[in-house]
């Protein structure tokens, strides 16, 4: 009865079944997209992975989240000094363009690394420098001298600005032999003919 | 796992020629006889030993010893912290002069803590317990006195030997392999140990292998250069009967001696990337890391001493020493007969892997195997690097397979996951591609560069995740604190409405409570009112007192008419009367004019003083009447009403004697104030009898 009904209406009965398919299909497909929605931004996550976390709002967004979500949104990759150079370049890679220099308006890549450090004699505990800190590495209460955890801290010199007596100092951290490392050997290339020339001048070529 | 040992057993299955394989290798100019020709020496003690307090792996020691204290040859001064660490034992007896920061012998040519010691020549030392029976004391003993004696690896590493004795539980160890091999070129530190303590090196080889469980196999792995130390390790290994310790020969290749290449020549197993040989039943251990261990159990003895080699034609003596640990490099090549002027740099270690030390005085450790002091001719500084002209050299030597040239691009190109991507943690430095590159392209220095950085990327990366946790949770914890202020805020707000509610449905419910409040200050505030009005209006005022004036005018004229028709007895009272009314007139009249007189300068403060007595007056009544209990407000009302009551008696009478046409009205308010009167008097007696009951 049914073959003989789409014997009868050949062109009928192949629409009606790719109709049916489409349709399930359909449902199938919009099902997955309500089911298995992706949350959040995953590529503000990436950006956010591969900022500094200092938080030091050079950039001019209040931390690496909000400026990841910028740069997800199209600002420029070269704002954040504590990351430098190494940190363009990974965002470059991730986007997938070319990789500016740091804009210097944002401030200048530091080469060494430094830690706040509270001068205590002179702390007068006034809990300013406490809010300030992004990470919490300030400990201390009201009218208590603070201190710095040195382990923590990661050297966004925010709390400089509203110490009111100027007693913190950003150090640098001392290099110990663990976490040394060899160093990238000098890339001056010469030529052969100006070998006997480097040796008795030194380096330079 | 089953090892299959690929071997061609030679005289008496003692000697055997390993068959395995590894890739690439170099074959650099051994320099090994400089240092061979005469036997291992020692030196005199020096006036100061240096200890550095990390010249291991791991965790730096902590002190034991505080400056001022005599110690003893063999003492320990340091002891390890935590488990991945080694206790450090002073070398000679003297006095420690100094705990600070010196030089240490390290690439970086930074400065640590070191314990130094001023010795006193006497080279005493503590007695040491000698141990016969360690083949039958438990394998975790033995650990810990190895342990407890400091031994760490003196192959170059410096691993504490300790932790490399106790392989992972689930790994069992089918293999035991002393390094023999020292295919660096110049060092012969190993090779004269096997030369002149063969026996020991059994010994150890036969400790360890107690220790761990008596492997299936134990092999000594030596090359084919040391046909000498091979010789008399084999003799040594026939007296002492011991049939299930090999020993393996291999051509003479760089660098066989590495730990995964040695097990690929003596099993044909290659290590997988980033194992450990335990994972593969294998444990190595270095041939005088093994006959250190073996002097710690059986002779009691921590590591205090090592063979070191001596050598370069910038010395006249080259050999190998028996040196104190803790000497300084200085007073050992000074021994040597160190000749400066012909010397560009000094290295520690071989010349393939070894460092150019920065300062002499920077003192001999654990690890030191070697020291060669080259003279400008021998070891001339390496010629400036070219570019690379990709001949290929580099991957065809290298041990581990990898291709140098890559890592070597990416490194460059600071591209760290293409390198890693590229295995370059699986290569052990060996400095192969170096040595062979022809554009002499400082290879291996790019490779430790590009490590170390890929190291540093991942600990900034754990503490920017650190950080990142950190801001988020102080974000949260502001979000928190917010929602909260702001809670309670809107519970101040709920309670407020609601009270304004309940007093709004109070005062809706009862009005009267409301109203009878307000008259209660109403006396003061007429009172104000009033003398408000009278202050307001001087003109009122002045009408006033015009008017008393009129009405006294008014009232002299009719005494007078009267006094005229008076009969002459009651004359006196009437002029008594006219008196008064003079009086009373002239003082309105002074009081006018006065008043007018002053209208133009400020008459308030006289009528201010007044009104505000006034004020004060009725507040104190109010306040009065306020405070009295009802009673009392009675018995006063009732004394008052009495007082009226006498005054209005009195008028009745004047009025009846004069005969008043106001009589009735007199009479008339007598009888209200009696009434009153008789209502207080009731009103009073019941409230005593409630108070005598106690109701009030």
């Amino acid at each position: 009865m049914m073959i003989a009904l789409i014997l009868q209406y050949p062109v009928i009965s192949a629409v009606i079944a790719l109709g049916g398919l489409a349709l399930i299909f359909g449902a199938v497909l919009g099902f997955a997209a309500v089911q298995f929605k992706v949350e959040g931004d995953p590529i503000v996550e990436q950006l956010d992975a591969l900022l500094p976390q200092t938080q030091c709002g050079q950039c001019g967004h209040p931390g690496c989240r909000p400026y990841a979500e910028g740069i997800a949104n199209g600002e420029a990759i070269n704002k954040c000094p504590p990351g430098g150079q190494t940190t363009i370049n990974a965002i470059a890679d991730l986007l997938g363009i070319d990789a500016p220099s740091l804009d210097e308006e944002h401030g200048e890549e530091a080469d060494i690394k430094t830690v706040a450090f509270i001068r205590e004699d002179e702390c007068i505990g006034c809990t300013k420098c406490i809010q300030a800190c992004p990470v919490d590495a300030i400990l201390g209460a009201a009218k208590q001298m603070h201190t710095v955890i040195a382990d923590e801290c990661t050297g966004c010199d925010l709390c400089v600005e509203p110490c009111p007596v100027d007693c913190i100092d950003m150090i640098p951290v001392k290099q110990s032999i663990s976490d040394w490392k060899w160093t990238t050997p000098n890339t001056n290339h010469i030529i052969a003919t100006d070998k006997g020339l480097s040796l008795t001048e030194g380096q330079t070529v | 796992m089953k090892t299959s040992v690929k071997t061609l057993r030679l005289e008496n299955n003692i000697i055997a020629k390993a068959s395995g394989e590894f890739h690439g290798g170099i074959y650099p100019p051994e320099n090994k006889q400089q240092s061979m020709t005469l036997p291992v020496g020692s030196l005199p003690i020096p006036d100061e030993l240096i200890f550095p307090l990390n010249q291991h792996m791991g965790a730096p020691a902590e002190p034991i010893v505080s400056v001022g204290d005599n110690v003893l040859g063999g003492q320990k001064i340091a002891e390890a912290v935590g488990m991945f660490s080694a206790t450090i034992h002073a070398s000679s007896s003297g006095t420690v002069s100094a705990i600070e920061e010196r030089i240490l012998p390290h690439p970086s040519g930074m400065s640590g803590l070191c314990i130094v010691i001023q010795t006193d020549g006497k080279h005493q030392h503590i007695d040491f317990q000698t141990c016969d029976d360690y083949l039958e004391q438990e394998p975790t003993e033995l650990i810990e006195k190895i342990r407890e004696a400091g031994v760490t690896g003196l192959g170059g590493a410096g691993f504490p030997t300790a932790v490399k004795l106790k392989p992972p539980a689930n790994d069992i160890i089918n293999t035991l392999i002393l390094n023999g091999t020292e295919c660096e070129p110049y060092i012969t530190a190993d090779h004269s140990l096997m030369l002149y303590h063969a026996e020991e090196v059994i010994a150890s080889a036969k400790l360890l292998s107690h220790i761990l469980g008596n492997p299936e196999h134990v092999l000594i792995g030596v090359e084919d250069n040391k046909s000498d130390a091979i010789q008399a390790l084999a003799s040594a290994l026939k007296n002492s009967a011991m049939n299930n310790i090999q020993i393996m020969t291999f051509p003479t290749k760089y660098p066989s001696g590495g730990e995964k290449q040695l097990i690929q020549l003596l099993t044909g197993k290659e290590v997988p990337s980033g194992a450990i040989p335990a994972s593969l039943g294998i444990v190595m251990q270095n041939v005088g890391t093994a006959v250190a261990a073996y002097r710690a159990v059986a002779l009691g003895q921590p590591l205090t001493s090592r063979i070191t080699t001596l050598v370069g034609e910038a010395l006249t003596t080259q050999r190998n020493y028996q040196v104190l640990l803790g000497t300084p490099i200085e007073f050992a090549l000074q021994q040597a007969g160190f000749d400066a002027s012909n010397n560009e740099r000094l290295i520690m270690g071989g010349p393939m892997m070894g460092f150019t030390l920065k300062e002499l005085t920077t003192p001999i450790i654990k690890s030191t195997n070697c020291i060669i002091a080259p003279s400008k001719k021998e070891l001339p500084s390496p010629p400036p690097a070219q570019e690379c002209i990709r001949c290929g050299l580099c991957s065809e030597v290298c041990p581990v397979s990898l291709l140098p040239q890559q890592l070597y691009w990416y490194a460059k190109a600071e591209d760290y996951e293409r390198a890693q991507n590229y295995n370059l943690f699986d290569c052990i430095e060996c400095g192969a591609c170096s040595y062979v590159c022809s554009s002499n392209i400082p290879l291996v220095q790019y490779y430790r560069a590009t490590k170390g950085s890929i190291r540093q990327q991942e600990q900034e990366k754990i503490k920017s995740d650190h950080a990142r946790q950190r801001f988020e949770f102080r974000q949260r914890r502001f979000a928190k604190a917010e929602a909260e202020k702001i809670a309670k805020r809107e519970a101040r707000k709920k309670a407020a409405a609601k009270a304004k509610q309940l007093q709004a449905e109070k005062l809706a419910r009862n009005p009267e409570a409301n109203k009878d409040s307000t008259p209660k200050c109403d006396p003061v505030t007429e009172a104000i009112a009033r003398v408000k009005a009278k202050e307001n209006d001087p003109a009122a005022q002045q009408a006033r007192l015009e008017r008393s004036i009129n009405s006294a005018k008014n009232r002299m004229t009719k005494l007078q008419e009267k006094l005229a028709n008076a009969e002459h007895d009651k004359k006196n009272p009437i002029s008594a009367q006219i008196k008064q009314v003079e009086v009373r007139l002239q003082n309105a009249e002074k009081q006018l004019a006065e008043f007018t007189s002053s209208e133009v300068v400020d008459d308030k403060p006289t009528i201010q003083d007044a009104a505000s007595s006034a004020i004060e007056k009725a507040k104190a009544n109010t306040a009065a009447l306020a405070n009295m209990s009802e009673k009392e407000k009675l018995e006063k009302q009732l004394t008052s009403l009495k007082q009226r009551l006498k005054k209005a008696h009195q008028r009745l009478a004047d009025a009846e004697q004069e005969n008043n046409e106001h009589l009735d009205a007199f009479k008339n308010s007598v009888t209200k104030l009696e009434q009153k009167l008789k209502d207080t008097q009731t009103q009073l007696s019941a409230s005593t009898k409630a108070d005598k009951y106690g109701l009030n």
